[in-house]
């Protein structure tokens, strides 16, 4: 018999969606000085969610000078416990609100409620929280006796984790005592825009925290503005380079996160029935939409034929569909653009002889949507072996020895995540410390913790966020 | 080619397999989970090598997927459908030393009739009792097609010579008893005696004659999932038709984590053999919410195919009553309070 799930959607009405957002500059939301504005879709049926003001050079004029005011004048003089109590303050109405802001993120980036209710949103109050309590011990972290914050931090933040990023940026940088003006990305700005009402509901003093809305230029127009001490920029391994270009002799800090290519190595002896949640996880939680995504599959030889067709059985289970229902686990790509490219890279890996398989899922009518996809035969020369798709699609390689594994692994200009699965401990370590990857997950993927540090090698940029190494790139 | 040849215990055995169940000749072939091949003799050596072989569980993995699948929402007519399959799977139970067969009959006469106030409740999987009671439970159900389980060897320790836990199996089933739910030697399984185990449950299968053989693995007491997964491995090749997870006396019995690995083992049994056996978690299931949790992990992890009575079941007492309240609730709206249910 089946026990097929009846729908089972979250609502809608937690969240009071307003036609307009503004820009939150200096503690109150002002309208732009271009009157320009851009609109935000629920990629899961190409609705309009909301129009919201797009930030020209004038209003981060704006936005700098007000955050530079309350660096100096209430900010950066406050002591640290102080700072604590806010930042407390705001982890604890982000818990109370989260169940709302869950749904939002749902909305405005097509990722499945499961995830922003289980993952996202307790990730997002755990950072903040994690950081009040640094905040009156920044002389215990290992950085002298009295580390200094930089002053203004210019933070842009892309769509696949819109709060998470922008805790991950604006705590840390909180709780060191900078003040910061961010930038959410333009297909999923409400998030962030909520969380300025929570700036406000927290009593946060004005100018603290800005938050400004727009597109690539207004990015631009925030990490080139001279009057920041630091970029911290989360996006493409692109738009990193064109950032420390700009930044390059300007004495501002940066770090940078930007793209990679995980691999997600499987030894022989592994949990196989676990190698297989681990796989489907670091490759297709949040549609693939992680830089940190385990994107390529790296399976010893021996047991690919026992372990792929597993996957492909684990895989078909997956539930694609809406967004709020509760049952779903794979939700709509963030955008058209997005999913052109995942199309096209697609494309590519089959054209270049790999075989693909993807999972008989019926995907809605309207909205941006793509069959998580496995492609197997590919090896090191292949495009989708070596170029980010950020979308549900996993490459598959084998090898036969661990070095040739580590090998595989290590030859990427990538070096943000990678997985290792073996039951036998002294070759995990072996394999970890050859890894040339920021994270190493020992028998698990996608795991985060705000006290473990975060960031990539080679190209996937530098400096680290969260722990005690996340407080440095904001102290000087 | 593999060589008939006579064991210790004088069991026939082929490539591994012991030829005691005549009356399930299809299921001659040797059972070849995947990774590892089924030992030439039961021999401890080879039993061993075979069980060793299996992947390994990773705890914090097991433990990830199954509150994974606990998160399911399982709502309105996919509700109704789950509380009414899980009544068909109840294994309705009573297992104390002050059992009488005044208690025994008027359990029965629940499993008859669950909800006096509605005809239309499906009726048990079976009832469940001590060896000693199969009788009484026999006649109290004649008539209503639910058969009678019977706990048997020296239930639940177990710890009793195997020419006891014969004469207890016998007894039961010539008593009456459809279904036999015997337990391992726990003792025996830890000590690595894997032999001993297979041999014990190869012997009572015998004594089965024509019963359903269930064999409780006693999870709480082999501890890890790698031992939960060799367990399940061990039985299945000793001739179970279903895997339980406890006797119900001994915590932690029957956890999400523990059912997901035994359901794995069924499901890689199926993929190398085409052959079934079912899964029984017992002990801790109380609520409608952990029933339909059960049949979500059957559903994700062993498929849809296990999703009967003849295929899975759930060892409970109060169970029943909360899926009874969650039925009237569902079908009227209204929540009526546990006095309007039977006690038994």
């Amino acid at each position: 018999m089946n026990l097929d799930y009846a729908p089972a959607p979250e609502s809608r009405s937690v969240v009071a969606l307003r036609p307009n957002y503004a820009l939150f500059v200096d503690g109150e939301f002002t309208p732009a000085e271009s009157g320009e504005h851009l609109t935000t879709l629920n990629p899961a049926d190409e609705t309009e969610l909301a129009r919201f003001a797009v930030a020209g050079p004038a209003d981060v004029d704006r936005a700098v000078a007000a955050a530079r005011r309350a660096h100096e004048e209430v900010w950066g003089p406050m002591p640290g416990a102080e700072r604590g109590k806010y930042l407390f303050r705001i982890a604890r109405i982000i818990q109370e609100r989260s169940r709302e802001l869950a749904v939002l993120e749902s909305l405005d980036n097509g990722k499945p409620i499961k995830e922003t209710r289980d993952v996202d949103l307790p990730l997002v109050a755990a950072h903040f929280f994690y950081h009040a309590g640094w905040a009156d011990k920044l002389a215990h972290a290992g950085l002298g006796p009295d580390p200094r914050p930089l002053g203004v931090a210019a933070q842009v933040i892309p769509w696949n984790f819109p709060l998470l990023m922008l805790a991950w940026k604006v705590a840390p940088a909180l709780a060191t005592g900078n003040t910061v003006v961010l930038k959410p990305a333009e297909t999923t700005p409400l998030t962030a825009l909520v969380f300025a009402e929570i700036c406000q509901e927290a009593d946060l003093p004005p100018g603290v925290v800005n938050i400004i809305t727009g597109a690539g230029e207004t990015g631009r127009a925030l990490v080139e503005h001279p009057g920041t001490d630091k970029v911290a920029f989360t996006g493409s391994t692109e738009v990193g380079r064109s950032i420390a270009r700009s930044v390059a002799g300007t004495g501002k800090r940066l770090t940078l996160e930007l793209g990679g290519k995980g691999a997600n190595i499987v030894y022989d002896d592994a949990a196989l029935d676990q190698a297989v949640e681990g796989i489907v996880s670091g490759i297709f939680f949040n549609q693939g939409h992680v830089c940190c995504a385990g994107s390529r599959l790296l399976v010893q030889e021996s047991i690919a034929d026992e372990l792929l067709p597993r996957l492909r059985d684990r895989v078909s289970l997956l539930r694609l569909g809406d967004p709020l229902d509760k049952n779903t686990d794979l939700g709509a790509i963030n955008s058209a653009a997005q999913l052109e490219r995942i199309r096209d890279l697609a494309a590519v890996g089959e054209r270049e002889g790999a075989e693909r398989w993807s999972a008989p899922c019926d995907l809605p009518a309207s909205g941006y949507w793509f069959a998580p996809t496995i492609l197997t035969g590919v090896s090191q020369a292949h495009r989708v072996a070596r170029e980010e798709i950020f979308g549900p699609v996993l490459s598959v390689l084998t090898f036969r020895t661990p070095e040739e594994a580590v090998a595989k692994a290590n030859n990427t200009p990538y070096g943000l995540s990678a997985g290792v699965w073996t039951e036998k401990g002294s070759r995990m370590m072996w394999t970890a410390q050859r890894l040339r990857a920021g994270v190493v997950w020992s028998n698990t993927f996608n795991r985060f913790d705000p006290a473990s540090p975060f960031g990539g090698y080679k190209e996937s940029g530098y400096g680290r966020e969260g722990g005690r190494h996340g407080l440095e790139a904001y102290l000087g | 080619m593999p060589v008939p040849t006579a064991t210790p215990s004088g069991v026939i055995v082929i490539a591994g397999r012991p030829v005691s169940a005549a009356h399930r000749p299809t299921e001659l072939k040797v059972p070849v989970p995947h990774t590892a091949t089924a030992p030439e003799a039961a021999s401890n050596r080879a039993l061993r090598a075979f069980l060793h072989g299996l992947p390994g569980v990773d705890e914090v993995g097991a433990r990830a997927r199954a509150q994974d699948l606990a998160t399911r929402s399982v709502k309105t007519t996919a509700k109704a459908q789950a509380i009414d399959l899980a009544l068909s799977m109840v294994d309705l139970t009573t297992l104390e030393g002050a059992d009488t067969p005044g208690k025994v009959r008027a359990l029965c006469a629940k499993a008859a009739l669950p909800d006096p106030a509605d005809r239309s409740v499906p009726r048990v999987g079976a009832v469940c009792v001590y060896s000693d009671l199969v009788a009484t439970a026999v006649e109290a159900l004649r008539g209503t097609g639910i058969g009678v389980a019977s706990v048997a060897t020296a239930f639940p320790a177990g710890r009793a010579p195997l020419e006891a836990k014969l004469a207890d199996t016998r007894r039961a089933v010539a008593d009456g008893a459809a279904e036999i739910d015997m337990v391992i030697d726990r003792g025996a399984f830890l000590a690595g005696d894997y032999k001993k185990v297979h041999d014990e449950i190869t012997a009572v299968r015998e004594a089965c004659g024509g019963a359903h053989l269930k064999v409780i693995l006693e999870t709480g007491e082999l501890a890890t999932y790698d031992n939960v997964r060799r367990a399940s491995h061990l039985a299945i090749l000793a001739g179970a038709d279903f895997i339980k997870t406890s006797t119900g006396k001994v915590s932690p019995a029957a956890t999400p984590p523990v059912v997901l690995v035994m359901l794995q083992a069924v499901r890689d049994h199926h993929a190398a053999t085409g052959a079934r056996v079912g899964v029984k978690p017992a002990g801790g299931i109380r609520t409608t919410k952990d029933a339909i949790r059960q049949l979500v992990l059957v559903n994700e992890v062993a498929g849809p195919a296990w999703l009967t009575p003849d295929l899975f079941r759930i060892g409970a007492s109060s169970l029943l009553n909360d899926l009874l309240m969650q039925r009237t609730r569902l079908t009227t709206g209204t929540y009526p309070g546990p006095d309007y249910y039977t006690l038994d």
